[in-house]
């Protein structure tokens, strides 16, 4: 039997291959420019996706297609661009300096970009999983990729990854295969709870196809990997960990509870992950592990609407959109403050950036405010908004209850992170222990001394490209959300 | 843009223009370059300027009658603002951008434009220590936007966005210029104010789910809503506003906030982000859930009259100049709340002007808190004594505005005092007789405490550290000046706050009868 295929449909994919064989052959032609390529690349998928017209499906089989063009996937997939480019433009310091092949890490990097493409628009589980290992694989080198000596973080950081990855697919696989065989169904527009004597083996099915995509998002209990990962990463890589790979495990999500029962389930995870990962995070010293147990936490207010079944697709979906503008803008200014090949540091190194690089300390501050949901992060208020929203309608009131109650525990870790960039740093100077000097004797003027030690950073121009996009994307989504709803609606 | 029928056109750019104005404002001074702080402070008082110029305006005559009694089925006379401008922002949350004007929000809406001008005229003549001028200028006219769009919303999922905006700025404002313990104060604030409008975010759409609109205008009365919504709306309606106003046992946060923040960020907090909350009872609470209120009105009267007294044993006590305004205005916030919580036309109308007057007084009383602590270098009553001796005007003005916060006949302090009790007298039953006992023998250690605050800072022999006063300069007479007429003519003529708000206040309450 031969197959129709709409060559259309398959633009966005196509690109996105096609940005990744571009790396490639840059590199090996010119060994140079590949992260030019990568960027132009990714652009050029994010139009395509806008470009696609109508809405093509293809790979079908009756009325059931495996490859389904939605403005929803469209969107989703100038997400995955639009991050891939930003993650490649902060990460061009370090590959200048040779902290990392070039040629490997963008072709890695746009090769993921492509599995998240096979994510926004797969129609049936296989295809979702497919996508979604084309996502994590190239990350796992990613989060080790590193020519720095004497540091083991990296690798370890990447054998975690790896070992918790392949097991959860290893679980959604077993999962999608229990689902087969109990209802026959694979598209994600035929899956049901099945019926009679197969009713308990498609609950099972289901629940383990959630608890494998869980690990992708990071939920609690299956989020042990993610600080570690996020922490021995690159930073510009551990932004890419928490956004696009992020954004793919709660497309998965999406994707199979809409029409599966795991409501109960999926509340249980969401209410464990963002009660725990805003706990932990209140404890943390370290700036990426403080971002890191936030994002967990994040991950909980995503899936808590999808607990709602179908209801609440938009409003998660709506709220991974605006979270992962405000995640990337955090991480990128992160990037901007710490040396290239550097992890994120401690928060105490933060201590007082913010008066020298106004800017970018302004740019952080809209992040985190975002991320806790406050003005000025308009867009981070809107998601929770509509969360709140979406759950009251469904009648899981108490469930917004837990969400509420939880953005009052992360605002005091949030505002302590955005805090320390405006506080004083302890003045430079010796401590001598003693019963008549208590404070530091200043050796020298202690102003001088301080902007000498720590000058001013001086930020690349890309990473400042990808910073000020972020940002005014930020702002604009603040101002004008419905752009984001009509997308997902439509 | 919908065309609210019978608005002039000039009247919704008004409207439009008091928030878009502040915002501009903070934006420009934001931008300036660092070495003009002094010009972006400058620069900063005069959007300010004009937006307090757009505040009046907006009683500019409308053609729209405002007599205008549409008796519908239930009787209720319908709530009709002046001015109103509409437009769709986020159809999919059920946001619209709709603002409007009344009798219950054009006194807070011109208090707050005036308490902002002058707390950035003070910015220009002395920026506290801790960071820079021209940005606390500008998170003072963020806060201006926030509280402007507070009072101007009609729309209740607008409103509870307004009321997210001035959080950030606040803690910005305490823990950037504040005292010594002010990140800690900073923190409590933010957290407790937070905790309260997720409990507002949660009972918006409660009661928008349940009606279908956010509108402020339909939602007036109850909306048909059943009981339990009313009910639930109503609870958490109540808590959210308790933690802002704050109401006692809720109030926690306040007296730290208070004595930690700078002079500006005291005033503003007193003078118009505690309204907040009182405004949103009476406006959300009351307004829209009105079963829910006369459901609650007791527990509320209850802890109205337990914070007044509570507000008043603990100033009785205290030996903190700032801490001890701020514990007064849990006293004072009592008395709004007892009032609102009689549910009934004097007491409504007898919270509304507590809360404006509330503003001015307690705003000049922070004024002169601040420019006593800045040159005595203490806030300490037992340190400060004879203020009459070396400094005979400060100590005049501090006299006049602690008599005028008493409550003194004639002064703007006495009307919502006097009618929340009246109203609760009025209101009739065991329960609201002793309330009004209470309240009234709370009003007595109300006299008693700032008696004693006198008694304490402008008499007896001058200590040490009241002693080389400098003259109140120029700058500090502009920003008290205002204030001072406004407590004198607020108490003179009450209609000033109170004249349009007799069909509102009548539409919000009627529900109920």
């Amino acid at each position: 039997m031969t197959q129709a295929v709409n060559h259309v449909a398959l633009l966005p994919l196509y690109a996105a291959a096609g940005t990744a064989l571009l790396v490639l052959v840059a590199d090996l032609a010119f060994a140079r420019f590949q992260v030019l390529a990568g960027i132009l690349g990714s652009i050029g998928t994010a139009v395509c996706a806008l470009a696609v017209p109508g809405r093509p499906s293809t790979f079908c089989s009756g009325d059931l297609c495996s490859w389904i063009t939605t403005p929803r996937a469209a969107l989703t997939t100038v997400i995955f661009a639009a991050l891939t480019a930003g993650v490649l433009a902060l990460s061009t310091p370090a590959l200048r300096m040779g902290l990392a092949p070039r040629g490997e890490f963008s072709f890695l990097l746009t090769c993921s970009m492509t599995g998240g493409v096979v994510v926004a628009y797969a129609g049936d589980l296989i295809t979702l999983i497919v996508g979604l290992e084309t996502l994590t694989l190239p990350l796992y080198v990613l989060v080790g990729l590193r020519r720095v000596r004497g540091s083991r973080a990296g690798t370890s950081a990447a054998v975690t990854f790896f070992l918790v990855s392949v097991v959860s697919t290893a679980v959604a696989l077993l999962g999608a295969a229990l689902l087969y065989a109990a209802t026959g169904a694979l598209h994600l527009s035929a899956l049901t709870v099945g019926s009679g004597e197969f009713r308990s083996l498609a609950a099972v099915g289901a629940a383990m196809v959630v608890v494998g995509f869980a690990f992708k998002v990071a939920a609690v209990p299956l989020h042990a990997w993610a600080p570690a990962t996020y922490d021995g990463a690159p930073v510009p890589v551990a932004a890419y960990l928490s956004t696009a790979s992020k954004l793919g495990g709660v497309l998965a999500l999406a994707a199979v509870v809409q029409r599966l029962d795991t409501g109960p389930l999926v509340a249980v995870l969401a209410v464990l992950t963002m009660t725990v990962g805003n706990l932990v995070a209140l404890r943390q010293t370290r700036m990426v592990r403080l971002l890191a147990w936030s994002s967990v936490a994040q991950a909980g207010y995503i899936i808590a609407p999808l607990a709602a079944g179908a209801v609440g697709i938009d409003a998660a979906l709506a709220y991974a959109v605006f979270f992962v503008a405000l995640e990337f803008l955090a991480f990128s200014v992160i990037t901007a403050f710490r040396a290239p090949g550097t992890d994120g540091g401690d928060l105490d190194d933060y201590r007082g950036a913010g008066r020298r690089n106004r800017w970018l300390a302004a740019a952080f501050v809209l992040a985190v405010a975002g991320l806790a949901g406050l003005p000025p992060g308009l867009a981070g208020l809107f998601a929770k908004v509509a969360i709140v929203q979406s759950l009251i309608s469904a009648n899981w009131g108490w469930l917004a209850g837990v969400v509420a109650i939880n953005a009052v525990i992360a605002l005091a870790y949030y505002v302590r992170a955005a805090a320390l960039l405006y506080t004083a740093p302890d003045p430079v100077g010796v401590h001598l222990t003693g019963p008549v000097q208590a404070g530091p004797v200043a050796v020298a003027d202690p102003d001088l001394l301080r902007a000498a030690t720590h000058p001013r950073i001086a930020v690349a121009r890309p990473v400042a490209a990808a910073i000020a996009v972020a940002a005014v994307v930020t702002v604009v989504l603040g101002f004008a959300p419905q752009a984001i709803f009509d997308f997902l609606n439509g | 843009m919908m065309d609210p029928p019978g608005v002039p056109a000039a009247l919704q750019v008004l409207l439009i223009a008091a928030l878009v104005l502040p915002a501009a404002g903070a934006v420009v001074v934001a931008l300036l370059p660092t070495r003009l702080d002094r010009g972006a402070r400058v620069v900063a008082t005069v959007f300010a300027a004009v937006t307090f110029v757009a505040t009046l305006l907006l009683a500019l005559p409308s053609s729209r009658d405002v007599g205008w009694t549409d008796y519908s089925a239930s009787g209720a006379v319908p709530v009709v603002p002046w001015a109103e401008v509409q437009a769709p922002w986020v159809p999919s949350l059920g946001i619209e951008f709709h603002l409007g004007v009344d009798g219950v929000s054009y006194p807070l809406v011109v208090l707050t434009g005036l308490l902002t001008l002058l707390c950035c005229a003070y910015t220009v003549w002395k920026v506290p220590a801790g960071g820079s001028g021209r940005t606390l200028a500008a998170l003072l006219l963020v806060l201006e936007v926030g509280i402007l769009g507070t009072f101007l919303a009609l729309d209740l999922v607008l409103f509870f966005v307004f009321f997210e905006v001035v959080l950030l700025p606040m803690y910005a404002v305490i823990a950037g210029w504040g005292g010594a313990d002010r990140r800690r104060a900073a923190r409590k604030f933010v957290l407790y104010t937070l905790f309260g409008s997720v409990l507002l975010l949660l009972g918006v759409f409660t009661v928008v789910v349940a009606a279908g609109t956010g509108d402020l205008l339909a939602l007036a009365g109850g909306y048909g809503l059943s009981r339990t919504t009313q009910q639930v709306a109503f609870a958490l309606f109540a808590v959210a506003f308790a933690v802002k106003a704050p109401l006692w046992p809720l109030h926690t946060w306040l007296p730290d906030a208070h004595t930690e923040a700078p002079t500006v960020g005291s005033v503003i907090l007193a003078g118009v982000l505690l309204k907040m909350g009182t405004y949103g009872l009476i406006r959300v609470g009351v307004g829209v859930a009105p079963e829910g209120a006369a459901w609650a009105a007791p527990v509320l009267g209850v802890l109205a009259a337990a914070a007044i007294i509570a507000g008043s044993l603990v100033c009785l006590r205290q030996t903190e100049l700032k801490r001890l305004i701020a514990y007064s205005s849990v006293g004072h916030m009592g008395f709004v709340l007892l009032g609102i919580a009689t549910l009934t036309v004097t007491g409504v109308q007898a919270a509304l002007i507590g809360n404006v007057a509330h503003g001015v007084i307690t705003g000049l009383l922070f004024f002169l808190a601040g420019a006593i602590k800045d040159r005595a270098h203490t806030g300490d009553l037992g340190a400060l004594g004879g203020l009459r001796e070396t400094a005979p005007r400060l100590a005049g003005l501090l006299g006049f505005a602690a008599i005028a916060s008493l409550g003194l006949p004639g002064l703007a302090g006495f009307w919502g005092e006097a009618f929340a009790v009246v109203a609760a007298v009025e209101r009739g039953g065991a329960l609201w007789i002793t309330l009004a006992v209470v309240a009234a023998i709370g009003g007595a250690l109300t006299a008693a405490y700032f008696m004693r605050l006198l008694r304490r800072v402008t008499h007896g022999p001058a200590t040490e550290a009241v002693t080389g006063f400098p003259a109140i300069s120029r700058p500090e007479w502009i920003a008290w000046a205002p204030l001072v007429l406004l407590a004198l003519a607020v108490g003179l003529v009450p209609a000033l706050v109170l004249a349009a708000t007799a069909d509102p206040v009548a539409a919000l309450t009627g529900a109920l009868r």
